[in-house]
């Protein structure tokens, strides 16, 4: 048995490993990215689902790993351990350092390239949330750590912040809800160097979609496997990805949750280029008589791990939302500060200022909702209202920032000269995304 | 480590406040709400209760003990501290649930009791106990600029002599003593202005009437007058120097500390609509489902969720700028913010309660119309929506009064 890490379970392995990676600053990120499957698949190009990797069947019987809740402290605190405040700090180094300047590179190639990906996974991304037992770092949950790492992700910039965390997303699915077969199966792959490129997928491209009203099947085949039928929606970087995690109807018991390799014939990736979100490469996964073995379905199946996956899901989108909105607010911060019009700085103008002041207000309200949220998580509380309320704050606010922030450049926030107009399209997600994130 | 629970150590507190707000106050509000201007006699019991809880060192106060940055443990040792502020913050929002006007009400719970609390030197805090002390700031001529007021304080002797008219004094008629903000040098500008506790029993000061409200009936608001009233010396609150580089500071870090209290009343007040509008609701067979997204539900669902979000919003904003102080971090930005967001939405939730509850909620019958009635002043005293997003502004932009006006 290993050593019981302190409570906030995000232990100094993690500082350990962020500080033997290669420094951040050496990284230099090449200018034209390599691109070679997805380039084809722009225009609505279909491929195959990508070669996998052997993932070598582990039987397992055991009980599955799982990571302990964090215990109430009792008291209200607003300071984050200092652990996380250590790897926030990396995190956002690494968002402002590598994830900004590439921002524009990264969308314009439609995908996030592969430096970046595996610089995140040098400093440990995917093992947040792995217990220690499996390779991971972690004897504790941790949503509120997720979030934060979210946000500082997204304040470099949020299309590569999802592509980064899309496979982390999945292998927190298999540690949270996986038997001890799937854990063995997969996580090693998830806690090596190379990790694989994976995506959690539960939208469906329909309007007014319910992920508690799938339209995406497993029915039960003659030998006991399943045969899943649907069409999934963005699904982060579809073409690459090896290992899906999807949401779909069980006949029988509801939605839930089933892992399928890419390689299984009948899966097929189309690219979905969206408004924004580019450099996550969104695409859809189409699931045509896909046959996978019964004990393809994640863990016991349950609804109650479903909908904690819709929870989590969601409040890793919130923690996504911050990290935008304060690259919004600091970037309109200065400009309105030296920015002139009629001889003086806009921002002497109430109605500039006053508009700075609300992205400033309801940015910080809708943070302290989400961290809210994400401490009743992992505290093991019921946090099914406070992830609502992120969602629909993350949703409203995020937005209206991102839509002020463009408004405040004038005709200069409407071209690409500066990001807001992509922080403006990347923030429209934000209330209509489910899966792809998890923390 | 991050966690936004109401702390272990004031939820049986908070609980007692409930009750007792429960059948003290709600109880009373309709009654008071009609009898504008009558006395609330029944405040007179709760308040020694409360006296007797703060003496015994376990009472929280209704808020006006609250605002003092008391030097004890904690901080120092740099642990994180739940302390006064908070309590302070919590009990307002129990107490405010209820019925704002009669927490206003609360004898010897007065803004001017903040005030002192604040800005007093110990001695005069040992002498003005137990006093029931309003605010008088505004004038006839001055609202948000509190910094043009022209009631003046000339030094006489041993003595101030104040001359000039207060409007918009809360509990004017039924406190024992007024703290009066007067200049002591127009010329000077906001560094000659001083606060003054005035007992009502000194010749010179009287109350000239009182206000016909919008809301928060239960309240008094009185117009006092001072004519030629002459004030011990030592009344002045604080530094009786004019230190023109201080300026006006001294006398605004009283709003960081109050700001808070009145989001909180924002806060309790919001909290009472959202409930009695959503058991409405439940009775017309609206279901409301959290994890369902809200654009699959009924515009009344989706609606609710939003309130509650936006409501759940100005709570934690509210709690985080009491949390900074109990921390003695600076918090004069987050109290202006959660000023701001809990004085909106506070009135925007509970007009939308009365809009979605219809003539139901229209009627006196329900205390949802008193609610959205009460909120709108929140928006408004101790710092306008419009000035509190003026300090936000120009605290992020880093700009003067005199560069952002």
């Amino acid at each position: 048995m290993a050593t019981r890490r302190d409570p906030m379970g995000i232990g100094l392995a993690v500082l350990n490993r962020i500080a033997s990676s290669p420094t951040i600053d050496k990284l230099k990120l090449r200018k034209t990215t390599e691109r070679a499957v997805y380039e084809g698949a722009k225009g609505g190009f279909r491929v195959a689902g990508a070669t996998t990797r052997a993932f070598k069947r582990v039987k397992g019987g055991g009980k599955p790993a799982r990571l302990a809740r964090t215990s109430d402290s009792g008291v209200f605190d607003l300071e984050p351990t200092e652990d996380q405040q250590m790897i926030v700090g990396v995190v956002k180094e690494f968002a402002a350092e590598v994830l900004r300047p590439a921002a524009g590179d990264a969308e314009s190639s439609d995908d996030t390239s592969k430096e970046v990906l595996a610089q995140t996974s040098e400093f440990g991304l995917t093992l947040l949330n792995i217990p220690e037992s499996l390779g991971g770092l972690s004897e504790d949950r941790s949503a509120v750590t997720g979030v934060l790492v979210a946000e500082a992700l997204a304040e470099g910039d949020m299309g590569q912040a999802v592509a980064c965390l899309a496979p982390a997303a999945v292998a927190t699915a298999i540690s949270l809800w996986g038997s001890d077969a799937q854990q063995q199966t997969y996580l090693p792959a998830f806690s090596g160097d190379d990790v694989p490129a994976s995506a959690l997928a539960v939208a469906e491209p329909r309007a007014l979609f319910d992920p508690f009203d799938l339209r995406t099947t497993a029915v039960r085949a003659e030998g006991g496997g399943l045969t899943i039928n649907g069409v999934k929606s963005a699904v982060v970087r579809g073409s690459e990805a090896e290992l899906f995690v999807v949401a779909v109807d069980l006949e029988g018991s509801g939605p839930t949750l089933v892992l399928v390799e890419s390689s299984t014939p009948g899966v097929t990736i189309e690219a979905d280029p969206s408004m924004g979100l580019r450099a996550a490469g969104l695409s859809r996964l189409v699931l045509d008589d896909v046959q996978v073995p019964a004990d393809a379905v994640l863990g016991e199946g349950a609804a109650d791990d479903y909908r904690e996956c819709i929870r989590l899901s969601r409040l890793a989108w919130a923690g996504l939302a911050l990290g935008t909105g304060r690259a919004v607010l600091d970037y309109v911060s200065e400009y309105v500060k030296t920015r002139t019009a009629f001889g003086e700085p806009i921002a002497h103008r109430q109605a500039v200022a006053f508009m700075v002041a609300n992205i400033a207000i309801e940015l910080e309200g809708m943070r302290l909702v989400t961290l809210k949220a994400a401490s009743r998580a992992e505290q093991g509380l019921d946090f099914s209202r406070e992830v609502a309320l992120a969602r629909r704050l993350a949703s409203e606010y995020g937005m209206k920032i991102g839509t002020d922030g463009v408004q405040l450049l004038g005709g200069h926030g409407f071209v690409k000269e500066h990001p807001v107009e992509r922080w403006y399209r990347d923030l429209r997600a934000v209330g209509l995304m489910e899966g792809a994130v998890l923390v | 480590m991050i966690n936004l629970e109401t702390p272990r150590k004031f939820r049986p507190f908070i609980k007692q406040a409930h009750q007792v707000a429960d059948e003290f106050l709600r109880a009373n509000s309709r009654k008071y709400d009609l009898a504008e201007h009558a006395y609330p006699k029944e405040l007179d019991l709760l308040a020694s209760l409360v006296d007797g809880m703060g003496d015994s060192g376990q009472g929280q106060g209704a808020g006006a003990a609250g605002v003092r940055r008391d030097e004890d443990d904690g901080a120092k040792a740099g642990k994180v501290r739940n302390g006064t502020n908070m309590s302070s913050v919590l009990s307002i929002i129990e107490m405010c649930w209820a019925d704002v006007g009669l927490l206003l009400s609360m004898p010897r719970q007065g803004l001017g009791n903040s005030a002192i609390a604040s800005v007093a030197n110990d001695e005069q805090l040992e002498r003005f106990k137990g006093t029931w002390a309003a605010m008088a700031i505004t004038e006839p001529g001055t609202g948000s600029d509190s910094a043009n007021i022209v009631t003046t304080a000339v030094k006489d002797g041993d003595a101030y002599v104040l001359n000039g008219e207060k409007i918009y004094v809360t509990s004017g008629e039924r406190a024992d003593s007024v703290v009066v903000w007067a200049t002591l040098d127009k010329k000077l500008g906001r560094a000659a202005i001083k606060s003054f506790l005035v007992p009502k029993s000194l010749p010179g000061i009287r109350v000239e009437r009182l206000e016909h409200k919008l809301g928060i009936r239960a309240s008094d608001t009185a117009v006092i007058v001072l004519d030629n009233c002459r004030v011990p010396a030592e009344n002045l609150l604080g530094n009786p120097e004019i230190d023109t580089k201080q300026g006006f500071a001294g006398a605004m870090a009283t709003f960081d500390n109050t700001r808070p209290l009145v989001a909180g009343m924002a806060v309790g007040c919001a909290r009472a609509a959202l409930e009695d509008t959503r058991e409405l609701l439940e009775e017309a067979g609206v279901e409301i489902d959290y994890d369902r997204p809200a654009q699959t539900q009924s515009y009344a669902a989706a609606t609710f969720i939003a309130m509650e979000a936006d409501w759940e919003a100005a709570l934690l904003l509210t709690l985080e700028a009491a949390w900074l102080a109990d921390n003695r971090k600076p918090n004069s930005m987050e109290a202006s913010m959660a000023k701001a967001k809990a004085g909106r939405v506070g009135n925007d939730i509970t007009l939308r309660c009365v809009e979605l509850a219809g003539t139901l909620g229209y009627s006196e019958n329900e205390l949802i119309e008193k609610w959205s009635r009460d909120s709108k002043i929140l928006d408004i005293f101790e710092g306008t929506q419009q000035i509190q997003q003026l300090i936000v502004a120009r605290r992020l932009l880093n700009l003067s009064s005199s560069e952002l006006r």
